[in-house]
């Protein structure tokens, strides 16, 4: 029988201090009955002998201290999971609110999970293939990787991580992915649009969706990306299935922490933020990955914001010390009318040595991609440089780097919303793109690579010069 | 042992009251799982405990034991090849007993005490014996021979010594002094906060060869020596940390995943028993021992994780080994204290972290160091430290950064432009430092070539000289420069992309020796002489910048070890090219 108290002394912001509670374990959940009868959950953040401090995962809006009443649950927060939540939506404490029946729950499980054994975990090197050039030829994801992206308001990120969920695939394996959804505090619109998109194209019988909107309680943000990577954890280390996990928004994630974090006065890190964020996002980040023996595996999207498009931000910088790599939204790309518009000199994957290759995707993939980072880093030095000194300063060679920056943002990065390039047409694009270089300059490919891949359009190209010359003769 | 109860929980701290005899630093243990904690605070009769567990479900009312000790370390055979917890929990024997992921509460000793190691006896009965002497050897790894020491503090004449088959927890000798008899084992437990014995610190005076060009040759760090590496994040830290471990000619390798990423210590994991050690042909593995303490786990754990390291590395280096120990990251353990010391309620310092971050960083680096080892035979010993930080936004002037340059001595700062133009090791050479220079170069001219230092210097001075004539080409174009000038951007150029440019993932490139890096520095600079002497007698510079054998050049690092004599043939065309050139010009 759990022990119901209405000894509530104080109210601040989502924080509630009760009194005179005996038996009451730190991290347990916590029902609160409002006046008016309503519902909400939280849980225990700090337990001294007699007094209990509670975060209200709904809110505190309409709580007295006279006649609500708290019960403590006698566990932790968990969430019921069985293969019945694929295909369903839940809000972000895990319950369904797509009008459907509520789970029967095969299994309860604590929504904050536990670390996995960094012996038991297994090295990421199955490359996924995304469909997206910019990412599969550059920055390549690999299964059990987690990449987050790196966005800015009014940016296309949804579309980009639609794309990334609806195209994703593992090479010369029919294993196709489940998704898990988790919108934190993201507007109804943008939620709605990622819905929409599953359901469009039949992803839906492949998802769970867990939905924190902007007007849902923020507190209840800091439920939300466990609660979906407690079922994520499930359908990949119980049921052996490939998933996917989207969390957005990273950022208003982080402010219902700092939210928190005020009310109870603690000593703020950078920004007010505090100074265990990077623990407390690595608890979530870190559940991403691959168990050696076992068949699934968890591969995370993460998106947030940048406020600012700041990338030293607090929220950026520590997401991307966690993280294995970024992938960067640029709004210069964006403005250019570039989708998706995704800055590859700053992005990175941190996996992709081990996820590409013979036997991978191509021997020459590695080559390519360093091939094809360089040149447009020089292009666009060239280009700045054009900026300054004007045109004419720039050499030969540099005039042809800045046309190779231009074409590769037109032509590699550039690629239609529903537009499935596999890795081999990504890479045979580079290499077209690379025939605009003098061969002298392509020092980071293989001699034995330009032969087999690059003479196919060496000699389109020189036909069509001929051609060209022909016609103006 | 006494027990109390807890009176308040609040994250990994706990408060505990109804002890009387707990000490600072002593290990107790929290609630019915009896998770390992340690006393940080007292207050009156209130104990502050850092719990190294996960907290949740604790309680006040549940029990805490003290246990008289302070937090300690297991040294003896079996340390090698070992992946520990940040409290030395071996995680292979974690997941026997618990599965893939890691369930609170779940014990497990540092050291196998089944397994039988075979003692080998090199003190005899009758011996006069001290702290620090050797007893016998046991063959721990194929490559490395572990020394069993007497324990400091111990000494005494040896009455028995066995020979033969032991688990560490058997008597291999005995010791009589004043008539009391001490039985020694294989086991020695050290409290980890405490640095230990040795009987001098010596100055470093050699250089800890990694393989890397660019901190080899520009900025070395000395065996013994301290150095940190701060970069943004994706600057490449933990790739120049995972070289080290690999290239390093350290017999020891300490290994410290700090609050970092699962799958990186995985790689380590996996990466290591497959790698041959460059100088024995050994797998890696078997001179490493990895501590991960993930970002995911639990935070007190962390903090003790890099004292934990560092207290096998010094056991290692009192045996007279030279152990090199990378903590990856620093800044995470930082971060640790900055928690602990919030839920202390301590008045903090700057950005949050506590006033005593300074002192903790500095007495963390000065274990650090070249000793002569207690003991009669006069051996010596070091442990090289290298920490890795990660300031927030690529900030050096944030509190750990600043508190970690204040004592150490080698700097390699990374710099995410080079790193977005895939210049790795993204090492910034004007901004990096080394002061161990002057012992390096001592070395350099006994043992690699008495030239090295002078081109080292004119390198440098040529890379400098490139900074200042980049600003002038940015404002008004390459036009500006003087013929020579050109050359000397060409010159900067090659030992940019063909020296200090290093790919960590080719199998050649990957590691360079000293031999090798002399050679090549010496190929780019000799071009620079006989291209400027060739302008000087009128040489176009367009022949010299489109010279054939400057593509030969650009390939010498992919040249296997093996190769090197090509390097000395390269040294030669480079001179009869231009003369050629010369000749064909007139």
């Amino acid at each position: 029988m759990p022990k119901e108290y209405m000894t509530i002394r104080d109210v601040v912001g989502p924080l509630l201090l009760v009194e005179k509670v005996t038996d009451v374990k730190y991290g347990e959940l916590v029902e609160l009955q409002f006046p008016d009868g309503s519902i909400s959950r939280g849980n225990v953040l700090e337990i001294t002998k007699d007094t209990a401090l509670i975060q209200s995962f709904e809110g505190t809006r309409g709580i007295n201290t006279t006649q609500t009443r708290v019960r403590f649950v006698g566990k932790g927060m968990e969430v019921g999971v069985s293969k019945d939540i694929v295909g369903r939506v839940f809000d972000g404490l895990g319950h369904t609110i797509d009008g459907g029946p509520e789970i029967i729950p095969e299994k309860r499980l604590s929504i904050y999970g536990e670390p996995m054994n960094p012996y038991s975990r297994d090295y990421p090197e199955d490359f996924i293939q995304t469909g997206i050039s910019a990412i599969d030829g550059l920055n390549p994801l690999v299964k059990g990787q987690k990449l987050p992206i790196f966005s800015g308001s009014g940016l296309p990120h949804p579309k980009l991580a639609a794309q990334i969920a609806r195209q994703s695939q593992v090479l010369g394996k029919d294993e196709e992915f489940a998704v898990v959804f988790c919108a934190m505090g993201i507007t109804f619109e943008e939620a709605n649009y990622f819905i929409s998109e599953f359901k469009r194209t039949a992803a839906i019988e492949k998802a769970v969706i867990f939905i924190n909107l902007a007007d849902d309680p923020a507190v209840e943000r800091i439920a939300a990306p466990r609660v979906a990577l407690t079922a994520a954890e499930y359908l990949a280390f119980d049921l052996d299935m490939h998933v996917l996990v989207i969390l957005t928004d990273m950022t208003y994630y982080c402010e219902a922490l700092r939210e928190v974090s005020a009310a109870r006065k603690e000593v703020p890190g950078r920004r007010g933020y505090p100074g265990y964020l990077y623990t407390d996002l690595a608890t979530i980040y870190e559940r991403a990955g691959k168990i050696k023996n076992k068949k699934g595996s968890i591969t995370q999207i993460p998106i947030l914001s940048m406020p600012e498009d700041d990338k030293t931000h607090p929220i950026p910088d520590l997401t991307g010390y966690i993280t294995e790599g970024q992938i960067i939204l640029s709004r210069d790309l964006h403005r250019k009318g570039i989708h998706p518009p995704i800055d590859v000199l700053p992005s990175l994957s941190r996996l992709k040595e081990k996820g590409i290759g013979p036997g991978k995707t191509r021997e020459d993939h590695s080559g390519v991609s360093n091939q094809l980072f360089a040149a447009y880093a020089r292009g666009k030095e060239a280009k700045e440089l054009a900026v300054i000194l004007g045109e004419a300063a720039l050499s030969d060679v540099d005039k042809k780097f800045a046309k190779f920056s231009e074409e590769f943002e037109q032509r590699f990065i550039q690629q239609g919303e529903f537009e499935n390039r596999s890795i081999e047409q990504t890479l045979d694009l580079g290499w077209e793109l690379l025939t605009h270089l003098p061969r002298a300059e392509l020092k980071r490919v293989r001699e034995e690579h330009i032969e087999k891949y690059m003479s196919k359009f060496m000699k389109e190209e020189s036909k069509e010069e001929k051609e060209l010359e022909e016609v103006k003769s | 042992m006494e027990q109390g109860i807890i009176g308040k929980v609040s994250g990994p701290l706990v408060v505990a009251e109804g002890l009387t005899n707990a000490k600072m630093y002593d290990l107790v243990r929290v609630g019915k799982d009896r998770l390992m904690g340690e006393v940080i605070e007292i207050r009156g009769e209130s104990f502050s405990v850092q719990v190294y567990e996960e907290t949740i479900g604790l309680g006040p009312g549940d029990p805490v034991y003290t246990t008289g000790e302070a937090l300690s370390v297991e040294l003896g055979p079996g340390l090698l090849e070992s992946i520990y917890d940040g409290v030395q929990r071996p995680l292979n024997v974690l997941r026997d007993k618990v599965g893939d992921f890691i369930v609170r509460g779940v014990e497990a000793p540092g050291l196998n005490r089944e397994k039988k190691w075979e003692f080998k006896s090199v003190a005899k009965v009758g011996d006069e014996v001290a702290s620090g002497d050797i007893l016998g050897t046991v063959q721990e790894t194929t490559i490395i021979e572990h020394k069993v020491m007497v324990p400091p503090g111990i000494e005494g004449k040896i009455t028995k010594i066995n020979a033969g088959e032991f688990t560490v927890d058997d008597t291999v000798a005995v010791l009589e002094k004043d008539g009391q008899k001490k039985e020694i084992t294989m086991l020695q437990r050290w409290p980890v906060r405490r640095g230990r014995p040795y009987k001098d610190k010596l100055p470093p005076h050699t250089p800890l060869s990694t393989g890397q060009r660019v901190i080899d040759t520009f900025f070395p760090v000395a065996k013994g020596g301290t150095a940190c590496v701060p970069g943004p994040f994706g600057s490449g830290k933990t790739v120049i940390q995972h070289q080290i471990a690999k290239w390093a000619d350290a017999e020891i390798i300490i290994f410290i995943g700090c609050g970092e990423r699962g799958n990186e210590m995985t790689d380590v994991l996996m990466e290591f028993p497959e790698l041959k050690d460059p100088y024995s042909g050994e797998p890696l593995m078997k001179r490493t021992v990895l501590i991960a303490n993930t970002s995911n786990m639990p935070v007190a754990a962390r903090e003790a994780s890099v004292y934990t390291g560092i207290t096998i590395g010094e056991y290692f280096r009192d045996m007279g080994y030279s152990v090199a120990l990378q903590a990856d990251s620093t800044s995470r353990w930082a971060e640790a204290l900055r928690e602990i010391s919030g839920r202390l309620e301590e008045m903090p310092g700057e950005e949050g972290y506590p006033a005593y971050l300074g002192s903790r960083a500095a007495a963390f680096y000065e274990r650090a160091g070249r000793t002569s080892c207690l003991s009669k035979d006069d051996r010596e010993g070091s442990l090289t430290v290298v920490g890795a930080v990660s300031p927030p936004g690529g900030d050096l002037s944030e509190p750990v950064t600043q508190n970690t340059l204040r004592v150490v001595k080698v700097f390699w700062g990374l710099e995410d432009q080079l790193a977005y133009q895939r210049h790795f090791p993204a090492i910034n050479w004007l901004q990096s430092y080394s002061l161990y220079m002057e012992e390096v170069e001592d070395y350099w001219t006994k043992e690699v070539d008495p030239e090295f230092k002078k081109l080292r210097t004119d390198a440098m001075a040529i890379l400098q000289r490139e900074a200042e004539l980049k600003e002038i080409v940015r404002l008004v174009g390459v036009e500006a420069l003087s013929t020579n000038e050109r050359i000397l951007m060409e010159t900067a150029r090659s030992v940019r992309e063909d020296f200090l440019q290093q790919n960590a993932f080719h199998e050649v490139d990957t590691f360079t020796s000293l031999k090798k890096q002399f050679l090549m520095l010496k190929v780019i600079m000799h071009f620079h002489e006989v291209a400027l002497e060739a302008i000087e007698k009128g040489t176009n510079i367009k022949d010299i910048l489109e010279a054939p054998i400057r593509e030969r050049i650009s390939r010498i690092k992919f040249l296997e070890e093996k190769e090197i004599g090509k390097l000395k043939d390269l040294l030669k065309d480079i001179s009869s090219q231009f003369k050629a050139s010369r000749t064909g010009g007139e």
